[in-house]
């Protein structure tokens, strides 16, 4: 392991070397176009030995991905936005291949207005396609959870893609410090991948996608959901293993900071997250019983590490980067129904902000806490959700 | 087992994770069923260019050694590329039912 200084999509096409991927199709977009540019350049350069593909577009990328991916070959691509939109068909069929494709999506928002800055719209509009998503906040996060991304996606108990988020810009074009691991180290973490279920063998032919009737169809959705609900306890195992090998553990699906003994907890994804806890230690030393939960997975929803939190807490402040259009922020949409099932009613307030990469700020996020630990102490649960800094 | 096949799953258990099939005759069953109209040969007018045999989308036209066609019924779905594309017209397209030889 070694240090080096580097963006974040630098550090995740290093991340494809360490992780020995044998097949990058992509297709340039900002701010993701960076990443695709580092691996052609180890690829040239001879020091990523596998195949890049050039594609047309994010749709054949993703196609492309499904067909390398389904011959057996751990696969990678990366995108943006608008592209993560035209991979869409690709993205479902994927899933239901079952086919364990490591995509890293830099968050950025969905034209029009033509704006390159972060928002979760693109992401957050493929949570019920069965991929997996983790939301990072640094570039060693982002380069470490790519490696891990492909272990949970090969094993066996899951086998479903895995998207990685990285704020757009935020994340993607600042440089900092990571820890790079040889791709001789990360062998005793990721052996090569072996289909255990179908692949595209000419001495073994099969035909895939084939025509399934009502009788069995529904099964073969009940199985997708399993395979992403499994990534839960699956990640579980292999942060585990990550920690023990290379001494790196990010927090599992949720990442706490003085939860504890906390009244009020601030959720969030992405670069805000970390943001935060700045925000948290301003308010402790103002006397505020407040805690950090960076949302690190959203799907699978970590449900019971939401219920073992809303039991403690009198009230959650849930920060979107996204709106799910006609009903509030996606994410504590998700805490609220989480916590339906369960006799504790804390407060969950859902916030939208930072949209179009505007800037959420420590001031931001402590206006947003205190507005959520003012209503515990009023008990009114105020409107549905609350736009922040809308002008 | 990868590319295992089980054609009658009586559970989830025995279904892979997702829908694959050998390639074998017939795995749907014979979808000459679904055809409406009838390819018929007329052997006196055929040339054995072969354009048929080329151009069947379905690959159910067989060849003898000296190039003369014949059509698998039992998968022919009747789409009517081959009458389509005989440069001699000799291929007609008969209604289903309508030939007294292939009922009989």
């Amino acid at each position: 392991m070694k240090t080096e200084l580097m963006s974040a999509n630098y550090a995740a096409a290093r991340a494809v070397m360490s992780a020995r991927v044998e097949v990058v199709p992509a297709y340039p977009i900002t701010p993701a176009t960076t990443i695709p540019e580092q691996i052609a350049l180890l690829n040239e350069t001879g020091q990523w030995p596998g195949q890049f593909i050039r594609v047309e577009s994010e749709h054949s990328a993703m196609f492309a991905c499904i067909g390398a991916s389904s011959t057996g070959a751990r696969t990678f691509t990366a995108t943006s936005s608008n592209g993560l939109l035209l991979m869409d068909e690709g993205l479902h069929w994927a899933t239901a291949a079952r086919l364990p494709i490591v995509l890293a999506n830099i968050n950025r928002s969905i034209s029009p207005s033509w704006n390159i800055h972060v928002t979760h719209d693109d992401s957050m509009s493929k949570a019920t396609s069965g991929w997996i998503q983790f939301y990072v906040s640094s570039v060693d996060e982002f380069y470490h959870t790519i490696i891990q991304a492909f272990k949970l996606a090969e094993d066996e108990r899951v086998l479903m893609p895995v998207m990685v988020n990285a704020d757009g810009f935020v994340l993607s074009h600042t440089l900092s410090t990571y820890d790079y691991l040889e791709p001789e180290e990360v062998d005793k973490f990721l052996p090569p991948y072996k289909p255990p279920h179908w692949v595209m063998d000419p001495e073994n032919p099969v035909s895939h996608g084939n025509i399934v009737f009502p009788e069995h169809y529904q099964e073969f959705r009940y199985a997708m959901h399993e395979g992403t609900h499994n990534a839960m306890k699956v990640y579980e195992e292999v942060e585990r293993e990550y920690k023990k090998l290379f001494g790196k553990y990010f927090g599992g699906p949720i990442d706490c900071y003085k939860c504890d003994d906390a009244e009020v907890v601030f959720t969030s994804q992405g670069s805000v997250a970390a943001e935060a806890k700045d925000a948290i230690d301003e308010l402790r030393e103002e006397g505020y019983k407040v805690g950090n939960a960076r949302m690190r997975m959203i799907r699978p929803f970590p449900v019971d590490r939401i219920r073992e939190l809303g039991s403690r807490v009198k009230g959650f402040a849930s920060l979107d980067r996204s709106v799910s259009y006609g009903y509030g922020g996606p994410v504590a949409n998700d805490i609220r129904a989480t916590m339906y099932n369960t006799k504790h009613r804390p407060i969950i307030k859902s916030y939208i902000g930072g949209l179009g990469g505007r800037d959420m700020t420590v001031p931001d996020i402590k206006e947003v806490i205190l507005d959520t630990v003012k209503a515990v102490e009023t008990g009114e649960t105020g409107p549905e959700e609350t736009w922040h800094d809308l002008r | 087992m990868v590319n295992e096949v089980n054609i009658d799953p009586k559970s989830r258990a025995d279904m892979p994770t997702t829908s694959y099939s050998k390639p074998v005759i017939g795995a749907t069953g014979k979808t000459g069923s679904w055809r409406t109209f009838t390819p018929k040969i007329d052997y006196d007018e055929c040339s054995r260019c072969r354009t048929c045999w080329l151009h069947c989308p379905e690959a159910v036209i067989t060849l003898d050694e000296d190039g003369t066609p014949h059509i698998d019924l039992d998968y022919c779905k009747g789409c009517g590329c081959c009458a389509e594309v005989c440069p001699k017209k000799c291929i007609a397209m008969i209604r289903v039912g309508f030939d007294e030889e292939e009922s009989a």
